[in-house]
């Protein structure tokens, strides 16, 4: 009976972390194609209800209706398989990060690396994607798409050592603890590099702009997801910016403090914005990371491939190791604020 | 020279030029909007506009068109097929004058050839067919065309005068 | 005893997945059954309470090392009746490798310095210790075991460089781009202004 009541608990926290996620996602997209139009000079949807808010819903609607093209000589097992691989890590992660204060699914502590190892099994959705399509475009794109998330992996996993070098630990809510105090206590300043490091090969990670060479509309059509239609490839969809936003939330527990307000412990600030819950500060600095993922799609052209693996490998990477081993110092030598 | 490639290779870890395109489309984040918001607002049209085919009339309800068959011949996607054929009191009249809507490329020659301003492109752009052979247009639509919108015909051949 | 229940389970899949890493037509449906028991067997070490081992076989077995696996056996066009021929003549030999490896597995666990009962007690004392599976590692890696460590680290870092040192050879007559260099030029050193007669007589 316990454990049922147990059973019943953890899936109520499920249900009230995965349905605003998909709500975050729907609308995610309504603000990628109004931020872009309006950088772009356009005004973007504005039909479907009040300033296009129900969009999101009709195309959801809409990709539901339609059927879903099986390529006749693909693989069908894997075919089908590889969208609900390529969302399911994307939610797993989630169970670790912490919205707020104690609002956790799952405290463990080995938090860092669970969300890393969740983040490199995304990949597979893609490659199984690309593969079993049976098409060119597909393939390529799948390989490319390989190559990116294993190099950048790396980058991103030395940042994140960084980090929990300077925690003293790999658990969500003592990372966020330890960053406890006003902006400048924060990971960002001292790990600025890494910070740097780590939201470029996010970006990469996630397949978007500049790195979405996995797609390259212009080069290989659509990439891994070619042959994907209907509800197949809405849930691709749905992945990529589950993804987006789970490297936001983990840049925001990360560097940015968490739910801790930019004022906490001031003598006069800190006390007039105590009323605001630790969720909303989370939620304000993820929406800021999503909101640099657009307009980073905005502003910057496509890189090209060998430029991609060249950044990775021979920019980043050392740039890490350099500013792991200033972190070392700063931490043996207890400066500042933070260590 | 390596004064300089050292500066430049420090320089590129500011990441100065990403920052600068970013400026740029951040500036346009808040700039006026040029989308028209096409069924309610509409662009203007110029009095040359080139939309749907009409034939005209003469001011006491004849026929201009004579079946000479120029536009006939200058249509580059032979979308124009003309018979003609003596009528009662001996001028020559067309018997059928088909515009196939899909070849048409709505490039004005037609227009241009005709020696009595009878072909004529008018301003409509926003139609539809919903059958198959619908996208033929015959004599009798044209000229029913042609009557019902007569004044703004009249008007926009009369603003092009002075440049012909 | 709802553990037992998912120990059971997990087990079931774990053998079923290896037994189809072998079995299967497909060599990326071996792969993926490769993927699928590294994911069970790191499920079955999590749920023996050693976290920091299960998620780190997750991050470097499937996250990396199966990637790239499954990367050279898309790329790869393999004729798979030809790869089975030798089966049965090959049987024998891999039964007799596999009873070796289950003799030497009993001899290790049967011996007296192994002690089952002990090794679980250890794993019960962490888990009421609340000490940290991670800091429990941490603290034996660099204490007792540091010279090892050390030194499989060193044999590690010789081994990339070894590998890009064997990779890595620069042919004559290639052509590559300096990015670098493309991006450092500036306008004195490529542009040269020249004034032409017929400018001269237009400028004035």
């Amino acid at each position: 009976m316990n454990a049922l009541v147990e059973l019943a608990w953890i899936v109520t926290k499920i249900v009230a972390l995965v349905v605003p996620l998909f709500l975050a996602v729907a609308y995610m997209t309504y603000a990628e194609r109004k931020v872009i139009s309006a950088m772009q000079l356009r005004r973007g949807p504005n039909r479907v209800g009040w300033h296009g808010l129900l969009q999101p819903i009709a195309d959801a609607l809409k990709l539901l209706m339609k059927e879903v093209v099986l390529p006749q000589n693909a693989n069908r097992f894997l075919f089908v398989l590889a969208p609900m691989l390529s969302i399911m890590p994307a939610l797993a992660a989630w169970a670790v990060l912490p919205v707020g204060d104690g609002l956790v699914i799952a405290d463990i502590n080995a938090g860092l690396l669970y969300v890393l190892a969740m983040a490199s099994l995304g990949v597979y959705g893609i490659i199984l994607a690309g593969w079993a399509s049976n098409s060119k475009y597909a393939l390529l794109g799948a390989l490319r798409a390989g190559a990116q998330v294993v190099s950048y992996e790396i980058a991103m996993g030395f940042a994140l050592v960084g980090v929990l070098m300077a925690a003293g630990s790999l658990n969500m809510g003592d990372i966020i603890r330890a960053q406890e105090g006003p902006i400048w206590n924060w990971f960002w300043l001292p790990l600025l590099p890494l910070f740097v490091v780590y939201w470029i090969s996010g970006v990469a990670e996630t397949n978007r702009l500049p790195f979405d060479v996995a797609e390259g509309e212009s080069e290989i059509v659509a990439g891994f997801h070619v042959e994907y239609s209907g509800m197949a490839f809405a849930i691709f969809f749905l992945a990529e910016y589950a993804n987006m936003i789970l490297i936001s939330g983990l840049a925001a527990i990360m560097f940015l403090g968490g739910w801790y307000s930019p004022f906490h412990g001031l003598p006069l600030l800190g006390p007039l914005f105590d009323w605001v819950p630790g969720m909303v500060w989370f939620f304000l600095k993820v929406c800021l990371f999503l909101f640099l993922y657009i307009w980073f799609r905005a502003t910057f052209p496509r890189y090209r491939y060998d430029q991609i693996m060249r950044l990775g490998w021979k920019v980043l990477i050392p740039v890490t190791v350099v500013w792991l081993i200033v972190v070392a110092g700063l931490i043996l030598g207890e400066v500042g604020p933070w260590f | 020279m390596t004064m300089h490639a050292v500066r430049e290779f420090f320089g590129t870890f500011m990441l100065s030029e990403l920052l600068k395109g970013m400026r740029l489309t951040g500036r346009h984040l808040f700039d006026a909007k040029y989308t028209l918001e096409y069924p309610e607002e509409k662009a203007p049209q110029s009095p040359r506009f080139r939309g749907l085919h009409a034939l005209r009339r003469y001011p006491n309800g004849e026929e201009r068109c004579i079946a000479c068959k120029l536009c006939e011949a200058v249509c580059p996607a032979l979308a124009i097929t003309i018979e003609s054929e003596q009528r009662d009191d001996g001028t020559r009249r067309t018997t059928r004058y088909d515009i196939d809507l899909f070849k048409c490329i709505y490039c004005g020659f037609c227009e241009e050839s005709c020696p009595v301003d009878s072909i004529v492109e008018t301003r409509i752009h926003e139609y539809h067919f919903e059958r198959r052979g619908e996208q033929v247009i015959h004599k009798d639509e044209l000229l029913a065309m042609g009557e019902k919108y007569e004044a703004q015909l009249a008007e926009d051949r009369a603003a092009d005068a002075p440049y012909r | 005893m709802i553990e037992k229940v998912i120990f059971y389970v997990f087990a079931a899949i774990l053998l079923l997945a290896a037994t189809l890493v072998i079995t299967a037509r497909n060599p990326v449906h071996s792969a993926l059954s490769l993927v699928l028991a590294f994911f069970t067997s790191s499920a079955l070490w999590l749920l023996a309470e050693a976290e920091f081992l299960g998620i780190a076989l997750v991050l470097v077995y499937v996250g990396a090392v199966m990637v790239l696996f499954l990367f050279v056996v898309m790329m790869l066009d393999i004729n798979v009746s030809v790869l089975r021929e030798g089966f049965a003549r090959y049987l024998p030999l891999g039964a007799l490798v596999g009873v070796v490896m289950v003799l030497q597995m009993l001899l290790v666990l049967g011996s007296a310095e192994v002690d089952l009962a002990s090794l679980t007690a250890t794993a019960a004392d962490a888990g009421a210790a609340e000490t940290n599976n991670i800091r429990m590692l941490g603290n034996v890696l660099y204490t007792v075991y540091v010279y090892p460590f050390e030194l499989a680290a060193i044999v590690l870092l010789l081994a990339i460089i070894a590998a890009i040192m064997l990779t890595h050879r620069r042919r004559g007559g290639t052509k590559h781009q300096d990015i670098s260099a493309q991006v450092r030029t500036r306008k004195e050193d490529r542009l040269r202004m020249v004034r032409m007669p017929t400018d001269r007589n237009n400028d004035s």
